[in-house]
């Protein structure tokens, strides 16, 4: 039951994406990358990790707002379709070679529904009386695996960092001792002087 | 910080229409509860800091397309969202060293409790408050950067072009 409903739903996903590349309006193209998003996340909900389910909806539609707001409103120049032997030659082969070392990769895996327990089965029996959470997803994330969510967080907090970097406008250098305050964007008035300096 | 009741009135004309603004003062508070909800029960119940925080972000970000970009900077501003990240950023490395005190790195040292209750389970409903907050002010700041600045510079160019 579940495996066909997820095989609806990845045909559902393949299809979406396929439009989000092909068409030519790049409203709809984002609207269709929300499919692949809403499908991961009823799939996540199918086989019982609501946690993942939760996450994955909530980024999807917020990912939804920027990718609307901040590229529709911004002018695209179009890319002209042509054919590139080259390129389509090497992409069928190394897609080839994908699909081989998948099959044999995937020959070795265990069956669906039956993973390897041997470290997972030693958190869900003890998860409980050592870290008291009942989230067994938040007993691991945040206590077992504490580690790997530090990272994470330097991931997110690195990724910040540059977005705001290459968004400024001007360098720091530059800026009298009055700007020295401010650390991301730029007032209204101060962008549309640069920009007149910029026009001129 | 106080709000301005003229940004929340309908009759502001920066952001959408009027019913958009009355749907978004009625639901708005319902979000923001939504987010801590699962923030704090993130130990308890599926969830946890970084779907609350998200949660939280969106919450920001609807208010910025309602009700036009100066309520939601005047809550959380570039400046506020930077101290607020670089702050939970600090302490999520603060918290694991402190547990070298005890033992050794990423300890739990915090007492446990009794499960099923809110106030259990050591620090993971600490750590899920920060993550929280970091998620919310960086995603927003992200939001902010994305799309009112670019926003703002794409107008100006349109301008520019109308008069040509």
């Amino acid at each position: 039951m579940v495996e066909t409903f997820l095989l609806v739903l990845l045909i559902f996903m393949i299809i979406g994406s396929i439009i989000a590349i092909e068409t030519k309006n790049l409203l709809s193209s984002v609207i269709s990358c929300g499919i692949v998003g809403a499908g991961v996340s009823i799939a996540f909900l199918m086989l019982g990790a609501p946690d993942i389910a939760i996450t994955q909806v909530v980024v999807e539609i917020l990912i939804l707002v920027i990718l609307i707001r901040a590229t529709i409103t911004i002018d695209n120049t179009g890319i002209e379709a042509h054919w590139d032997t080259f390129s389509v030659v090497s992409s069928l082969i190394f897609f080839g070679l994908f699909l081989v070392f998948a099959f044999l990769a995937v020959q070795d895996l265990a069956p669906f529904g039956k993973p390897l327990m041997r470290v997972s089965q030693q958190y869900l029996e003890t998860g409980l009386q050592k870290t008291g959470a009942a989230n067994i997803v938040a007993s691991v994330v945040l206590d077992f695996r504490g580690y790997d969510t530090l990272g994470e967080a330097t991931v997110i907090f690195t990724s910040i960092v540059g977005a705001f970097v290459i968004l400024r406008r001007r360098g720091r250098k530059a800026r009298k001792e009055a700007d020295t305050e401010k650390v991301g964007i730029l007032t209204e008035e101060e962008i549309r002087e640069d920009y007149e300096e910029f026009r001129e | 910080m106080a709000t301005k009741p003229e940004l929340m009135s309908s009759e502001n004309p920066k952001g959408m229409t009027p019913v958009v603004k009355t749907v978004v003062r009625f639901v708005m508070g319902i979000i923001f509860m939504f987010g801590w909800y699962i923030i704090l029960y993130g130990h308890l119940t599926p969830g946890g800091g970084f779907a609350g925080g998200t949660i939280l972000a969106c919450g920001y970000v609807i208010l910025t397309l309602a009700f036009g970009k100066e309520l939601a900077l005047g809550k959380m501003g570039d400046m506020t969202a930077s101290i607020i990240d670089n702050t939970c950023a600090f302490l999520f490395v603060t918290i694991p060293l402190i547990g070298i005190a005890f033992g050794f790195f990423f300890l739990n040292f915090v007492p446990h409790g009794k499960p099923f209750n809110l106030v259990s389970a050591g620090f993971i409903p600490l750590y899920n408050i920060i993550i929280g907050l970091k998620v919310t002010s960086s995603l927003f700041a992200i939001f902010i950067a994305l799309a009112i600045f670019g926003r703002f510079v794409s107008t100006l160019v349109e301008e520019a072009e109308d008069e040509e």
